[in-house]
């Protein structure tokens, strides 16, 4: 090895025990670890025995940056955790310092938060399912996943201005409002979604070689899942109805019907089903949401946290006041701490602040899914072939920037 | 020669005939590769999410012929660094980028990759370009498909105008 | 969360070592770092709180003891949360590890360590998660400046 490139990482399987095996290093710049993840194999043929995870590829100090920047400056940051359902993030964070601050948001900005939540999370099982195929070899489901993925992508857009990374939220409200037409887009796309969806469930659903892949592969028990802190859909899959959104609701959730699909056994196969489900759930959930948005403002009008109207900005001092302290020094938020979690597509995403007044967090930490489902991996690969590895992982759905902060 | 480095023409003395030939050879080779492009995505972060948008359907690379990702460094000769890369990540990029067979190009895609984007802190490295020699930076933060469109013709333009060496150091 | 739980919750704990409050959100548990290991089993067979959901530490630089050691429990079954917080000094700041409780405390006990240099009693593997191996400091330390980079390789220009 140059010994100019240093070795970031010390495995913990330096030696194998026997002669017969192997150490492989799979990662961390791999298609199928989303580029992010090293797990260095000890292989017996074909068989993974031992299996040690490396993250932390792309840890990019969020949480130091959360010390030197103000509550709002912080949301495009907190949009890059899980960049898939960026929305969801940005949603939970401003819910985490609306608590804290006591602010209560308006009802129309309640249903409309609660909407843009689940189409996020449509985007991100998309993108997880879509991935997943695509490491099997299915291409064709993948680029029919992604076709839909790209229209609600440019959906988006169109609310928020941006494809992928929104910074739509804002604390107290959103940055604006629904434009003309939106609502009759979105109709169009959620049908467009369940014919795509339809071909796919077609395609796979029944596949002799998809089953074989995947079924009885990366197993986990509802025991072993809850002992490791395992939530989300991959709780999901093993069979215990576990969902924030049922549990401790939040934002719109208590006022809607839906049901929250498990899995039998906790593998891979399961995993993929339960995205599936979650996304038609989602839907159905989205259909009611369209019919109960209120009217009304959607930023509540509290000088606390929300700008005040541009015309009067320009014309009156204490509303330039008042814009110029919320941009300088940030909202002013109260002493004391919170723990907020929201269903992410992932699993309970928590955001936990620490306030010491002022527009400034203290500290700020993301209880982030995929982090703790990284502790949990070790055991959905080992005793699996080599070649399971990739459909294991993929169906674990790790986001490296939630995984990594 | 170092690694990476790009060769402008330079006109040197005039010998006609080979001037000629040796123009039409890297007009060739050039048209040859630029449209042959073999990339490497090197992905890590939020990028990801256009580079998988700008490979898919509407968007297609492979009306570029940039549409086959080869996961080797061996057999690949575009380095796609999309998203950011840290500290931790550097050393693996030098090393694929090293294992990389020239001609090679290489680039950074999106603002991350290209500057460090926002993380100006412990654990980012502020922009490839203090790791490798970097060919065409597409801003964005994520870029859209269409920017990075554009970063690939504006590289296959840079392509098709370098002097490609193909049997020794003048022809 | 009622008064009703909060105080039969109380009622189980030790005597001294441990004291338990209304927090904003939800019920929050001072310990002594002594009790941790049997105060968090009691809570996980008696009082069903069989997840652990987070750990993380809170450095309050300029008092002492200077670190807070943060963890945030859940239960499953009730939904109920808890959060169980303790001190340690920034000379000794060494805690009980979870890992015997809670298998999900493995990684995050290692993600505490690498940021602000807490050590767990009873955790082995305290590698480098989040960052990597020869890393000097532990960057969430309020004394550790946001832009002191550590690269891995000579660095051009």
């Amino acid at each position: 090895m140059d010994p100019r490139i240093p070795n970031p990482v010390r495995s913990a399987i330096e030696h194998s025990g026997r002669d017969d095996t192997v150490i492989v290093n799979i990662g961390p710049s791999h298609p199928a670890t989303h580029g992010t993840v090293q797990i260095i194999a000890e292989l017996d043929a074909e068989k993974v025995l031992r299996v040690d995870v490396h993250c932390g590829y792309l840890h990019r100090g969020f949480e130091k940056e959360c010390e030197v920047h103000t509550w709002h400056n912080l949301i495009p940051y907190v949009d890059r955790l899980n960049y898939c359902s960026a929305l969801i993030n940005d949603f939970a964070y401003c819910d985490a310092v609306e608590r804290l601050m006591g602010v209560e948001i308006t009802p129309r900005c309640r249903v409309l938060r609660t909407l843009l939540a689940e189409y996020s999370r449509i985007a991100d099982h998309l993108t997880c399912i879509a991935a997943a195929l695509m490491e099997l070899g299915a291409m064709t489901a993948f680029l029919y996943l992604v076709t839909i993925r790209d229209q609600i992508y440019e959906h988006l857009a169109a609310v928020t201005g941006a494809r992928v990374t929104y910074s739509f939220g804002r604390i107290g409200g959103l940055a604006a409002d629904l434009p003309e037409g939106w609502l009759v887009r979105l109709e169009q796309i959620l049908v467009d979604f369940e014919e795509f969806t339809g071909r796919v469930h077609k395609l796979v659903d029944r596949n002799r070689i998809f089953i074989d892949r995947m079924r009885g592969v990366g197993t986990l028990t509802t025991a072993q899942a809850i002992d490791l802190g395992v939530t989300g859909p991959l709780l999901r899959s093993t069979g215990a109805a576990r969902d924030l959104r049922k549990d401790t609701p939040y934002l719109a959730y208590a006022d809607l019907d839906f049901e929250v699909p498990v899995g039998i056994q906790g593998d891979n196969y399961d995993r993929y089903y339960v995205r599936m489900r979650e996304m038609d759930e989602s839907i159905h959930m989205i259909r009611q949401l369209v019919d109960m948005l209120p009217e009304g403002p959607v930023c509540v009008d509290d000088r606390r946290c929300s700008f005040p109207d541009k015309a009067a900005v320009y014309t009156q001092i204490e509303a330039l006041i008042n814009h110029f302290k919320l941009v300088m020094d940030g909202p002013e938020v109260p002493a004391g701490e919170i723990y907020t979690a929201h269903e992410g597509a992932n699993g309970e995403l928590g955001f936990y602040l620490v306030s010491t007044g002022g527009g400034r967090p203290y500290k700020l930490h993301v209880r982030s899914p995929s982090f703790v489902h990284m502790g949990a991996a070790g055991l959905m690969l080992e005793g699996y072939q080599l070649a399971d590895v990739v459909p294991t992982f993929g169906s674990i759905n790790m986001i490296g920037g939630e995984c990594d902060r | 020669m170092k690694p990476g480095a790009t060769i402008p023409i330079v006109a040197a003395e005039k010998r006609g005939g080979f001037e000629y030939l040796s123009t039409k050879k890297d007009e060739l080779v050039g048209w040859a590769r630029k449209f042959s492009l073999f990339p490497y995505p090197f992905v890590t972060a939020c990028c990801a999410m256009e580079f998988m948008a700008v490979s898919a359907t509407p968007y297609d690379t492979d009306r570029f012929g940039a549409a086959l990702p080869r996961f080797s460094p061996r057999q690949s000769d575009l380095l796609m660094v999309v998203g950011t890369v840290t500290h931790k990540q550097a050393p693996v990029l030098l090393k694929v980028w090293e294992q990389m067979c020239e001609p090679k190009w290489v680039m950074a895609f999106g603002a991350c990759a290209t500057s460090g984007g926002f993380y100006q802190n412990y654990a980012a490295l502020q922009g490839i370009d203090k790791l490798l020699p970097v060919d065409v930076y597409v801003p964005g933060c994520p870029p859209r498909p269409e920017t990075v469109i554009d970063a690939i013709m504006q590289l296959q333009d840079k392509i098709a105008r370098q002097q490609h060496l193909i049997f020794n150091e003048r022809f | 969360m009622g008064t009703d739980p909060l105080a039969t919750l109380a009622q189980a704990l030790p005597a001294e070592g441990a004291s338990l409050s209304a927090g904003r959100d939800m019920p929050i548990l001072q310990l002594a770092p002594e009790r941790l290991l049997e105060v968090v089993r009691l809570l996980k067979l008696q009082h069903g709180f069989d997840m652990l959901s987070d750990l993380t530490a809170i450095d309050w630089l300029g008092q002492t003891p200077r670190f807070e050691v943060v963890w945030h429990l859940y239960g499953t079954d009730h939904h109920r949360r808890l959060r169980i917080k303790t001190r340690v000094t920034e000379a000794d700041p060494t805690v009980d590890s979870l890992v015997g409780i809670h298998g999900a405390a493995r990684f995050m006990e290692r993600e505490c360590h690498d940021m602000y240099g807490i050590r767990f009693r009873g955790n082995e593997d305290l590698r480098p998660i989040l960052l990597y191996e020869g890393f000097e400091g532990h960057p969430l330390r309020k004394d550790y400046p946001i832009d002191r980079e550590q690269p891995l390789v000579a660095l051009r220009e």
